[in-house]
């Protein structure tokens, strides 16, 4: 598998939105990530699927940038951009959403919205206060209602709730014409209804955004993407419909258990 | 944030109801003060305020809103003097280009943003209290070099002979006039601080403070931004710098040491790192002390009863006098503050 993938590596085209060649990472003696091989088409919706401390989180860090992959190339629509920083990854169209929510306590939720699209935007340095009919607070209100967040307009983030945290954490990754989204367990602790909502939102995305999502619940990996890869000890080690997955014997026993069988 | 002036702004309000009474109130306040006080009040205790107060709000702009504590916001203004005294004239022998003050002032306030931007260059790879102590590491270290270098800093002895301008027939460093130039130039800051904060590059500030690794997510230069913070942080310090100068009529090492960094951190404590409007009343609760109680209790027990008072503010609210005015709004806005029917 590797050396087919190596063999490729000249062919890499904008035809896919994301491409890992034999990505890895390493804390200390620990291998989190390691040969990490991966084609998503531009458009595509993937889940990813593995047990807590399969390496999910830290696959998103390694093609966000966030923590710098120890050995293996990400290209993104063909770009090379292993070596870019996490903000020249985001302004190319990358997005992503954290696990445990990454928010602005002191700030209201639709100047967190705002700062979302303004940072892919121009005049990010503007000591001019943003009118209300300035291009990224229009962008910024019509994603609030996007979220249904529109009655949480002026509040302080800080003393939303949870669920409204992680809806918020799904506004600040659609800010700014989003290429390509990382989804890092969304659904975690929302309600059945705030699930809902949420596959709704993510089934309203113009089809041009592909996305990968971490989800443990299958049920809602099945509803929201069309491919599965499951993930075991920093290794990719199946892929499928999600038919496939869960029908497959080996996954049944690593992952999955006694629980869907 | 919870305080007792500007705050509710509804679009309907008109600007003067925007304003707040309590803007209003000091505003007249202060403008009257002359009509009451001595020139020594006028000069000693409002016009250091002043200036101590801006030097304290360029601090809060930094680690109120950019989680940045810095001590090196004196060595900026200390900066902003030297360029004055060096691009002015003094009567040191050493360095005096003879510039007008129109010419001078706009170069030490640069010299100054850009010293503020180095300081800041370096420093930001930091957090919290290692801050605070490169911070402390730069500001010490320009002490020693402005002490020993001669060609520039003309040693300890400094520069002396600095003369505020005169212009429209007015000698700017007349009791006065030197308070009402303080005066408006320490409205400029505050308002330019108290706008900029809801401004895009003010918010970019709080959320980076809040947290910079979703800031990067969002597509923001988190280092730049940073440094952008330190460099308009310098030109207020700069202010404070010439102000200071033109006051003193010298400038030496002693004017940039480390108690005076530390004088302007327990300024910015003490009066409440929250809202613009609190290292003003840091600045003129520790003027009045070293003012006066340097007679009551003698200059080696000062140090103790400041550090005492700092203690006891922080331990009883630390948002500073701010926080302990928040305590005591809500009975006040109910009595007095409640816009009329
Ligand atoms: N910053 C870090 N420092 C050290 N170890 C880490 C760090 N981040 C993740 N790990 C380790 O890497 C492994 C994979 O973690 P993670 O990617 O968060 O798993 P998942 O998201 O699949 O639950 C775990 O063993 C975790 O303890
Ligand atoms: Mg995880």
């Amino acid at each position: 598998m590797t050396e087919s993938f190596a063999a490729n590596r000249l062919q890499s085209s904008g035809a896919y939105a994301l491409e890992l060649d034999g990505v890895a990472r390493h804390f200390g003696a620990l291998v989190a990530l390691s040969g990490i091989n991966m084609r998503i088409a531009a458009g595509e919706r993937r889940a990813v699927l593995g047990s807590n401390g399969a390496g999910k989180t830290t696959l998103f860090n390694a093609v966000t940038g966030d923590f710098l992959p120890t050995s293996g190339r990400i290209r993104f629509f063909g770009e090379d951009i292993t070596d870019l920083p996490p903000h020249e990854r985001i302004r190319r169209g990358l997005r992503r959403t954290y696990q445990i929510s990454q928010l602005f306590k002191g700030l209201s939720v639709l100047d967190s919205i705002f700062l979302a699209c303004r940072g892919v935007s121009r005049r990010r340095f503007s000591l001019l206060r943003p009118a209300i009919t300035d291009v990224n607070m229009v962008q910024a209100e019509s994603i609030l209602n996007a979220v249904h967040l529109e009655a949480y307009r002026d509040t302080l983030v800080a003393t939303l709730s949870h669920g409204q945290q992680r809806q918020l954490e799904i506004a600040l990754a659609l800010a700014g014409a989003p290429r390509f989204i990382l989804f890092d367990e969304p659904a975690a602790g929302l309600s059945p209804t705030e699930r809902r909502d949420l596959v709704a939102i993510l089934n309203a995305l113009p089809k041009h955004i592909g996305y990968i999502i971490i989800e443990h619940d299958l049920d809602v990996a099945l509803r929201v993407s069309e491919y599965v890869s499951m993930m075991h000890n920093g290794r990719l080690f199946k892929e499928g419909t999600p038919q496939e997955i869960e029908a497959d014997p080996e996954v049944q026993e690593i992952y999955l258990g006694g629980k869907h069988g | 944030m919870s305080l007792a002036i500007a705050t509710n702004v509804t679009p309907q309000q008109n600007w003067l109801e925007r304003l707040g009474a309590g803007h209003i109130i000091l505003a007249v306040a202060l403008v009257l003060y002359p009509l009451v006080a001595s020139d020594f009040f006028l000069t000693q205790i409002g016009g250091y305020s002043l200036i101590f107060g801006m030097l304290g709000l360029s601090l809060m702009l930094l680690a109120g809103y950019g989680g940045m504590v810095s001590l090196a916001q004196i060595t900026v203004a200390g900066i902003a003097a030297y360029a004055i005294a060096i691009l002015g004239s003094n009567n040191s022998n050493v360095l005096g280009f003879g510039w007008p003050w129109w010419l001078a002032v706009p170069f030490a306030l640069l010299s100054a943003a850009l010293a503020s931007a180095l300081i800041g260059w370096i420093s930001v790879r930091t957090e919290g209290i290692y801050t605070i102590m490169i911070t402390l590491a730069i500001a010490t270290a320009t002490y020693y070099f402005a002490q020993q270098n001669y060609a520039i800093f003309n040693g300890h002895s400094g520069y002396a002979g600095i003369r505020a301008p005169a212009f429209w027939g007015i000698g700017w460093r007349d009791a006065r006039p030197f308070y009402y130039l303080c005066l408006g130039l320490a409205v400029l800051s505050y308002a330019a601080v108290l706008y900029g904060s809801r401004s895009t590059f003010g918010m970019t500030l709080q959320a980076i403070r809040d947290n910079p690794r979703r800031m990067r997510a969002l597509g923001y230069h988190v280092t730049a931004h940073k440094v952008f913070a330190w460099a308009l942080a310098g030109i207020i310090a700069g202010l404070a710098g010439v102000l200071l100068v033109w006051f003193n009529g010298r400038v030496s090492p002693g004017t940039i040491g480390v108690d005076a960094a530390i004088d302007v951190l327990i300024i910015a404590v003490i009066g409440g790192l929250r809202h613009p409007i609190g290292p003003f009343l840091g600045a003129v609760v520790v003027v009045l002390m070293q003012t006066f109680a340097i007679d009551i209790v003698g200059a080696e027990r000062f140090n103790t009863l400041i550090g005492m008072v700092f203690l006891v503010i922080v331990f009883v609210s630390p948002d500073g006098i701010l926080g302990l005015w928040g305590r005591i709004k809500p009975h006040l806005a109910q009595e007095s503050l409640r816009p009329g029917q």
